[in-house]
């Protein structure tokens, strides 16, 4: 049916996805000897964990007393409830271990006077079980995951990872419920690529982009989340989308929860410091589901600054200029280029921003992914890390510094478990041409379009609806109207236009392609959103203000196809991994 | 005498115009180079007129405008938009620099958007930096320690670790390398300004046993010395660095060593 070459790569593991997590795994994998092939659709360094700028949260306890149960316990807190605590321990426990071996292989955290790891104060992090802040968040400056990203990639060169760059990765092969493989397409010289894996780890990311205004780059697009929708595969909790308080007014560059770790304060357009009214304790680092409603809610109510009154202001310019030099030199950076604000003269304007999606794609701890028939069953030869997997460790809302410890504990998690299950150059067996027509299908359809709809036009009436509809409040109404006009440019594929048909670096037929990718995770975090009918963590309705553990303390899971989604639901873990730590039970969520 | 030509094929043409049709009084000429490898076309200047009223300030924003609302088959590379990823380097106004964070108000009369210089294009404004890359691998950039302590990070005094600020931060976007002469004319040989940099992140962290070996490695007639101090790169690097002084401080190791 279609005239492409197939150009065919045997390997016994394949990582789709270059940033903190696939590149963690690689080197793993590449440690444990198995042929492993590497996959991204941007050069690694070019990949999102770079924009990661606060920290990596550790209870190394380099700043005085810590205890990773404590992380875990603010951790469970700040997911609402909603994070499987047996996955959460892990995550914890195997935190200093990992933050450790990121300096060992050479990242430049910032350091002590005893010339230590230096670790700052974050939203939501606390010693003793909620009791007074702690500074667990390893910080290199605020360029934290810049300096991870290029450390992880030298450690890969250092492995020889076997890497396939700017190569665009189209859809799973599966084959009786098993993944098999994947197909690609080489955007340097246009040919399709079929890669036969025993397990394939995807890490590709965040779907930030399905909304108007986020902190997430173009290429955040979960083009893993929709290959997985594709194949018939459930998301998770896909309703929970974080929402950082601030990012830049008008363009939604990202300024660190560190600059209010080092001291940095939000004020509204009467000059007080609102948080004090939200979260008496912990104040402008509470969690960010919890500051960002109260931004929300201080602009709603008329005390918001500017001509719309539609922001607030980050001060910092109280601070040390010295702190402010050697901490926060980044958003220095960025106020000045993006809000044309001098940081130690004047406050930043910022607004709660779209930053992060605690939704993804299930999997258990040691990564591989979940789907539910009947109970929980494992998806042989597939695992998710970073953020496209939903673990879940985040739940409900995610802490700041905890999305950085969890690319390199579960991608190193993957590699470990990959290790177990296969055996290096075990022979694959052969599969038939169907998923790989199909695939192809789908892409020829697409790059031969002549329709009437620009890709340009339909992503923005996505982003518009996703953004009005879909925020950090939410009402019946809102989500309903959202639900049906969602559709429209899904249904506006149909006659979609791509005017390049060539094959090498057609961006026009790529930003099509993940518009497909993005147009199907936006609707099923509609859905989902819809049907939880309460408020937790970064999920909140208006016409359900309160959590209710009895109805909905559980996963939700959501099936696409087409435009038609199936909800279900499973339980939340309500045990620990290991005797070393007790479940903790739900309690109402103050700060 | 010797007459120098371009070849036939590589004669950049004047390509298609692009009128604006939003009627806006507050138009500016946007001019682009376009090279399709698949056909056999010479490479072209396409212009579009834009409307700015209803423009973001940097020049990706300008491009996403264009590519969203006039032509979506141009090609350029970009992802972060906020200068840490480094994709979207390109020559603007002659100049190179990323295009997420250049206001194009600071460029006068028409704007001219040409990919990074003296690279092979491989479609539009996407530059081929394969070999750049592979130089960046050639330094080895990881740390080399023979510790084996898994529950001790290595220490380093607030002193030391200072001497990695301004060149941790690097984002290899190449807008330096593509500036330098001296790289256009031996880019295949000479490691260029940012890759020397890398190096000399590694030479001087605290941590690594390796200083010497390193050096030993770039002390090189071709992959060193043939900078010869034009400073164009340090001038070039949209994130502040300095990698003439990176450079001058790996020559002055070598020197006194």
């Amino acid at each position: 049916m279609n005239s492409y070459k197939i150009i065919e790569h045997e390997y016994d593991v394949v990582v789709l996805g270059a940033g903190g997590a696939g590149l963690r795994a690689a080197v793993g994998l590449s440690e444990a000897g198995l042929k492993t092939a590497c996959i991204s659709k941007v050069f690694p360094t070019r990949s999102h964990t770079s924009a990661a700028q606060g920290g990596i949260s550790a209870a190394l306890g380099n700043m005085g007393e810590d205890d990773w149960r404590w992380h875990m316990y603010d951790t469970v807190k700040g997911s609402d409830w909603l994070g499987d605590q047996d996955c959460i321990e892990y995550l914890c426990k195997e935190a200093p271990r990992a933050v450790l071996e990121l300096e060992r292989y050479g990242v430049p955290f910032s350091r002590t006077k005893d010339g230590k790891i230096y670790q700052r104060p974050f939203g939501g992090m606390t010693k003793n079980y909620g009791n007074e802040t702690v500074q667990r968040t390893c910080a290199a400056a605020d360029r934290t995951g810049h300096a991870i990203l290029h450390t992880m990639y030298g450690q890969a060169l250092k492995h020889n990872t076997e890497f396939f760059i700017e190569y665009f990765a189209l859809d799973l092969l599966m084959k009786n419920g098993e993944c098999k493989g994947l197909i690609a397409w080489n955007l340097n010289d246009g040919t399709i690529h079929r890669f036969r894996a025993h397990i394939t780890i995807i890490a590709t990311g965040g779907y930030g982009k399905t909304y108007y205004s986020s902190t997430s780059a173009h290429t955040c697009t979960g083009d893993g989340n929709a290959m997985v929708l594709r194949a018939g595969l459930p998301l998770q909790d896909m309703e929970f989308v974080q929402f950082h308080p601030t990012g830049i007014y008008g363009h939604g560059t990202l300024i660190s929860e560190g600059v209010r770790g080092e001291g940095g304060y939000l004020l509204n357009s009467k000059g007080e410091r609102f948080m004090e009214r939200y979260a008496p304790k912990a104040k402008d680092l509470a969690s960010r589901d919890v500051v960002s409603r109260s931004i929300a809610l201080e602009i709603n109510e008329g005390r918001g600054v500017g001509k719309e009154k539609d922001h607030v202001h980050l001060h910092l310019n109280h601070l040390d200029p010295k702190v402010i030099e050697e901490r926060l030199p980044g958003i220095s950076e960025s106020s000045r280029l993006f809000a044309d604000v001098d940081v130690t003269k004047e406050p930043i304007p910022v607004v709660p921003t779209v930053h992060y999606n605690m939704g993804g794609i299930p999997t258990n701890y040691k990564a591989e992914v979940m789907t539910v028939n009947g109970s929980e069953k494992i998806v042989p030869g597939l695992m998710a890390i970073g953020e496209a997997a939903c673990v879940s460790v985040h739940g409900a809302n995610r802490l700041g510094s905890n999305s950085l410890i969890d690319l390199v504990v579960f991608g190193r998690a993957a590699a470990k478990r990959a290790a177990e299950l296969v055996k290096p150059g075990t022979p694959h067996e052969k599969i038939s041409n169907s998923e790989t027509d199909k695939c192809l299908e789908r892409f020829e359809k697409l790059r031969n379009s002549n329709g009437d709809n620009r890709t340009a036009d339909l992503r923005l009436e996505m982003q518009k609806t996703m953004q009005s509809k879909c925020a950090v409040f939410r009402t019946e109404k809102t989500l309903k109207e959202g639900v049906e006009e969602i559709r429209k440019p899904y249904e506006g594929m149909e006659s979609i236009s791509v005017k390049d048909k060539s094959l090498i670096f057609n961006t026009d037929l790529v930003e099509t392609l993940e518009f497909d990718n993005l147009i199907r995770q936006a609707i099923v975090t509609l859905d989902s959103a819809y049907e939880r009918k309460e408020s937790r963590g970064a999920h909140a309705r208006e016409d359900h203000p309160k959590r209710d553990d009895n109805n909905f303390m559980k996963h939700t899971l959501s099936w696409c196809e087409g435009s038609k989604t199936k909800i279900s639901y499973r339980d939340v873990h309500r045990s620990t991994l290991s005797n070393d730590v007790q479940y903790f039970p739900p309690q109402e969520r103050v700060y | 005498m010797v007459q120098i030509n371009l070849p036939p094929n590589s004669k950049v043409q004047k390509g298609k115009y692009y009128k604006d049709k939003t009627g806006s009084k507050n138009i500016r000429k946007v001019n682009i180079y376009r090279w399709d490898p698949s056909n056999d076309e010479n490479p072209r200047i396409d212009t579009y007129e834009v409307d700015m009223d209803n423009c973001p300030s940097k020049v990706l924003d300008l491009l996403n405008k264009i590519k969203n609302e006039i032509d979506s088959s141009i090609a350029y590379r970009r992802s972060c938009a906020h200068g840490v990823c480094g994709s979207c380097a390109m020559n603007m106004d002659g100049k190179n620099g990323l295009a997420c964070t250049k206001p194009h108000k600071e460029i006068k009369g028409d704007i001219n958007i040409y990919p990074l210089p003296h690279l092979k294009v491989q479609k539009d404004l996407i530059g081929d930096l394969s070999t750049l890359y592979k130089q960046y691998e050639s330094v080895e950039p990881w740390l080399k320690n023979s510790k084996k302590n898994d529950d001790k990070e290595n220490l380093q005094s607030i002193e030391d670790r200072s001497k990695l600020d301004g060149l941790y931060e690097c984002i290899m976007c190449a807008c330096c390398s593509t500036s330098c002469p001296s790289y256009w004319w031996n880019g295949d040989k000479y490691l260029g300004p940012a890759v020397l940099l890398q190096a000399y992140r590694w030479i001087i962290d605290s941590r690594d046993e390796e200083r010497k070996e390193r050096l030993k490695k770039v002390a090189d007639e071709l992959k060193l010395y043939r900078c010869h101090t034009i400073m164009n790169c340090t001038n070039a690097c949209p994130k502040g660095l300095n990698p003439a002084k990176a450079i001058a401080s790996i020559k002055k190791m070598l020197a006194t060593s």
